[in-house]
C-alpha cells in the first residue's frame, strides 16, 4: 500500500510517542502498583451483607502506625460509616461493598475513585498528607436520592 | 468507482450547493431515507428538550414538576440521543450512499429488510420512551442492573437493536449484488465503509443483544431471579465503546468521501481509508474494559491489556488527519493557491456543508486527545464518573460527530425530495453551526473542568450539604447553564432549517448533486485483502476472544453472588 513519505514520519512520530506513554504507564503499574481500584473478593447475597464479616461491623480500625483499614457498606442512598477521620499522613485501605444497587466513591482531590458493585468488595489504597474535609461522593446514578449520598473523610492536622 | 461519480465532476467545482447530476434516487428509496431520517429530527429535539431542561435543575435555574424527575430527564436524553438519534440518523445516511454507490437503487428485497428494520426500531424506541414518561425505566441509558426498569423498557431497546440488524442486512443484500454484477472491481469505497461500519456494529451488539435478551428481560419479568452484575456490565461495555466507533464512522465516511467533493478535491487515496476502516474494526470491540477501570471481579492485568488495544486507535486516528488535510491543500493548492497555508483560504468556508463539518473536525483535535486521558490506565481515576466525561462525549459524539451530521443534511434534503437549500439557509445553516460550536465549548469545555475538580456526572442539583466544594461545583453549573442555552436555541434554529428543506424551500428545476468524491488519478488499486471479510470478522473475533475470554470465564466460575432487583427511584 502506497503511503506518502510525510505520512510515514507522521505515523512512525505518532506510534513512537504512542509506545513510549505505554510504557511508562504499563512501568508504573507494575513496578510502582499504581493501579486503579480493584478487588477480586466476593461477599455473600448482597442483601446479607450486614451479618457478614467484616461488613457486618463497618467502620475505621488503626491497623498500625498511621495506618487504618476503613470497611464502608454503602446502600441508597448513603454510606456506614459516612464520616471518617484521620490524622494527616495517614494511609487508608478501604474496602467497600454495595448492599444494594452499584454506588460509586469519589474523593475529589485525590485518586481515589471506586466503583462498588454489589456481590464484591472494591479495595483501594489512599495516603492523605492534605489536612482537609473531603467529600465522599457517590457518582454513579443508584437511585431518586443519588444526589445527597455523600460522605466525608476529615483528614486532621495533628502535631 | 462507477462511472456516475466520474460525471459529477465536470458539474460544478466550485463548492456550492448548486452542483448538478442526473443522478436521482428511486422514489421508494428516498422514502426509506427519508423515513429514517425525519424520525431521527423528532428524536433529536426531544432529547435537546430534555437536556436542557435537566441542565438549568442541576444548575439551579428551575424547578421540575413533581411528575417528572432529574433522572427521567437525563434517561431520556441519553436514549433518544445516544442511541435511537444518532442509529436513525446513520441508517438513513448509510443507506442513501449505499443506494448512491451500488448501482443506484435498492431491490424491493432490499428494501423491504429497510422498512422491517425501520418499524422495529420505531416501534421499540417508543416503547422505550413511553416508560420512560412513565417513570417506569428511569434507569439511564446505560441501564445497570441491579437496578430494574419494567421489561418493556428492555424490550423496546432489544427491538431497536434487532431492529437495525435488519437494516444493515438490506445493506449487506445490496453489497452482495453488487459485487457479484461487478466481478474483480473494487467496490466503492462509501459502500465498502458502510459495510465496515455495519459489521463492526453487529458484532458489537450483538454483546448487548445478549446482555438484554438472555440476562436482564428473564430477570425483569421474574423468570430468574437474580441477575450477575458485573457479568452484565461486562456485556454491556463489550457492545459501549464500539458504539461510540459506530458514531464516528459514518462523520469519517462523510470526511473521506463526500467533502472532497464538496471542497472541489480528490479522494487522496483509495486504500488507506479502508485499511483505517478495518483498523477501527478490530480495535473498537478488545476495549471495553477502559470503561471498567475502577471495577471490582476484573483483574487489573486484563485491564491493563485493554488499555493498550484502546490506544491502537491512534494509528487510524492519525491516517485520517492526515488524509483529510491532504486532500484540503490539494483542493486549495488546484485552485491556485500558494505558500504555505495559503490553501485555507481557497476553502469554502461559506458552504454550510463544509464550514459545520470543519468546525466538528477542528473540535475533535482537542476532544480525541481528552479522550486518551480517559482510557490512561492510571490517568482515568481523574476523571472517571466526573463531568469530565460527560464534557468528553459532548465534544466527541455531540459536536464533531453532531455537526457532521447536520451538514450532511444540508445537502441529502435537497437530493431527496428536490428542495433548494437556498441561499438564506446556507447562511442560517453557518449562524447554526457557530452557535452549536460555541454552545458545546462553554458546556463541554467547562465540563471537563469542573470534572477536574471533582463534579460527578449523572447527579441532579445538590450543594453535598454546603460544602464549599459543592458550591464551588455549582458556580461552574452557571457557565455550562449558559451553554446549554444557547445550544437549545441553536437546535431551534436547526429545526427551523429542517423544516424548511422538508417542506417549504423552493423545489429546484434541475436535479441536486450526491457529492461523492472522485479518486485521485494517482491512487494504487487497494489490496485485494482489504475486501476479504473473512478474514477481518476472524481477527476481529480472535482478539475479542483474546481480551475477554479468560475474565468472562472468571466471571462466570467465580459465583459472586448474583443480585435481586431494586427500584430505587
Ligand atoms: C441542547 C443540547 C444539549 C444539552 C443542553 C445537553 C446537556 C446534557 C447534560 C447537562 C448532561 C449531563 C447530565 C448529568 O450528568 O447529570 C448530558 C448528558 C448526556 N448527553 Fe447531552 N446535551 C445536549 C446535547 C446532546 C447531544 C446532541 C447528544 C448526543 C447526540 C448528547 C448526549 C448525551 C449523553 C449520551 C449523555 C449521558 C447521559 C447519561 O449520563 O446517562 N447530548 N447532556
Ligand atoms: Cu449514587
Ligand atoms: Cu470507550
Amino acid at each position: 500500500m502506497h503511503m506518502p513519505k510525510l505520512e510515514k514520519i507522521w505515523l512512525a512520530i505518532g506510534s513512537g510517542s504512542l509506545a513510549v506513554f505505554l510504557i511508562i504507564t504499563g512501568m508504573l503499574a507494575v513496578y510502582m502498583g499504581l493501579n486503579p481500584a480493584d478487588g477480586m473478593k466476593h461477599t455473600v447475597e448482597p442483601e446479607n451483607v450486614e451479618t457478614t464479616e467484616p461488613f457486618n461491623h463497618p467502620g475505621l480500625e488503626q491497623i498500625g502506625p498511621n495506618e487504618y483499614r476503613a470497611t464502608i457498606v454503602s446502600f441508597v442512598f448513603g454510606y456506614d460509616p459516612n464520616t471518617i477521620t484521620v490524622p494527616k499522613g495517614s494511609t487508608v485501605h478501604f474496602q467497600v461493598t454495595s448492599r444494594d444497587v452499584v454506588h460509586g466513591l469519589h474523593i475529589p482531590g485525590t485518586a481515589t475513585n471506586m466503583m462498588i458493585a454489589p456481590g464484591h468488595i472494591t479495595e483501594y489504597t489512599q495516603t492523605f498528607n492534605e489536612p482537609g474535609e473531603y467529600l465522599m461522593v457517590c457518582h454513579e446514578y443508584c437511585g431518586i436520592g443519588h444526589q445527597v449520598m455523600f460522605g466525608k473523610v476529615i483528614v486532621e492536622d495533628t502535631v | 468507482m462507477s462511472n456516475k461519480s466520474q460525471h459529477d465532476m465536470t458539474a460544478d467545482m466550485s463548492g456550492r450547493n448548486d452542483a448538478f447530476t442526473d443522478f436521482q434516487f428511486q422514489k421508494d428509496d428516498r422514502k426509506l431515507i427519508i423515513a429514517f431520517i425525519s424520525f431521527s429530527f423528532i428524536a433529536i429535539f426531544l432529547g435537546a428538550l430534555a437536556g436542557a431542561l435537566q441542565l438549568l435543575q442541576r444548575s439551579g435555574w428551575i424547578q421540575l414538576p413533581s411528575w417528572l424527575t432529574y433522572y427521567q430527564l437525563l434517561t431520556a436524553h441519553g436514549v433518544l440521543l445516544a442511541l435511537v438519534f444518532t442509529t436513525f440518523f446513520i441508517m438513513g445516511f448509510l443507506y442513501s450512499g449505499v443506494v448512491r454507490t451500488l448501482d443506484g437503487k435498492l431491490t424491493p428485497g432490499e428494501r423491504k429488510l429497510g422498512w422491517i428494520g425501520f418499524y422495529l426500531m420505531a416501534t421499540g424506541t417508543i416503547m422505550a420512551t413511553i416508560t420512560i414518561l412513565t417513570d417506569n425505566g428511569t434507569v439511564l441509558y446505560t441501564f445497570y442492573a441491579p437496578m430494574q426498569a419494567t421489561p418493556w423498557f428492555y424490550v423496546g431497546l432489544a427491538l431497536l437493536i434487532i431492529g437495525s440488524w435488519f437494516g444493515a442486512f438490506g445493506m449487506f443484500a445490496a453489497y452482495i449484488r453488487w459485487r457479484k454484477n461487478h466481478k474483480n472491481e473494487t467496490s466503492p469505497l462509501f459502500a465498502y465503509m458502510a459495510v465496515a461500519t455495519l459489521i463492526l456494529w453487529l458484532h458489537a451488539s450483538l454483546s448487548v443483544a445478549i446482555e438484554v435478551v438472555v440476562m436482564l428481560i428473564p430477570w425483569a419479568f421474574g423468570l430468574v431471579e437474580r441477575v450477575d452484575v458485573t457479568l452484565s456490565r461486562t456485556l454491556f461495555w463489550y457492545f459501549g465503546h464500539a458504539l461510540v466507533y459506530f458514531w464516528l464512522l459514518p462523520a469519517y465516511i462523510y470526511w473521506y468521501v463526500n467533502i472532497p467533493q464538496i471542497v472541489g478535491g480528490k479522494i487522496f487515496s483509495n486504500s488507506l481509508p479502508r485499511l483505517t476502516f478495518i483498523l477501527l474494526i478490530l480495535f473498537s470491540i478488545p476495549v471495553g474494559f477502559h470503561h471498567q477501570l475502577t471495577e471490582p471481579g476484573i483483574e487489573s492485568f486484563w485491564k491493563f491489556l485493554q488499555v493498550v488495544l484502546t490506544m491502537m486507535v491512534v494509528v487510524p486516528s492519525l491516517i485520517t488527519a492526515f488524509s483529510i488535510i491532504a486532500t484540503f491543500e490539494l483542493a486549495g493548492r488546484s485552485r491556485g493557491a500558494r505558500g504555505l497555508f495559503g490553501w485555507v483560504k481557497k476553502l469554502p468556508w461559506k458552504d454550510a456543508r463544509f464550514f459545520a463539518a470543519v468546525m466538528g473536525m477542528i473540535i475533535f483535535i482537542p476532544a480525541g486527545a481528552g479522550g486518551i486521558i480517559n482510557a490512561s490506565f492510571q490517568l482515568n481515576q481523574m476523571v472517571h464518573n466526573t463531568w469530565w466525561v460527560t464534557g468528553h462525549f459532548h465534544l466527541t459524539l455531540g459536536t464533531s460527530v453532531l455537526l457532521t451530521f447536520f451538514a450532511i443534511t444540508y445537502w441529502l434534503i435537497p437530493v431527496l425530495n428536490g428542495r433548494t437549500f437556498t441561499k438564506t439557509l446556507n447562511k442560517l445553516g453557518i449562524v447554526q453551526a457557530g452557535m452549536w460550536t460555541i454552545g458545546m465549548l462553554l458546556m463541554g469545555g467547562v465540563m471537563h473542568i469542573v470534572g477536574l475538580l471533582g463534579a460527578p456526572r449523572r447527579t441532579s442539583f445538590s450543594t453535598y450539604g454546603d460544602h464549599e466544594l459543592g458550591l464551588t461545583w455549582l458556580s461552574y453549573h452557571q457557565v455550562i447553564a449558559a451553554g446549554g442555552v444557547i445550544l437549545f436555541l441553536s437546535i431551534i434554529l436547526l429545526l427551523y432549517i429542517w423544516y424548511n428543506l422538508l417542506f417549504v424551500a423552493p423545489k429546484s428545476e434541475k436535479t441536486i448533486q450526491y457529492p461523492i468524491g472522485v479518486i485521485n488519478e494517482q491512487a494504487e488499486h487497494p489490496p485485494r485483502i482489504l475486501e476479504r471479510w473473512s478474514i477481518w470478522i476472524g481477527v476481529s473475533i480472535a482478539l475479542s476472544f483474546i481480551a475477554y475470554a479468560i475474565p468472562i470465564y472468571q466471571l462466570i466460575v467465580s459465583d459472586a453472588p448474583g443480585s435481586l432487583p431494586f427500584r430505587s427511584w
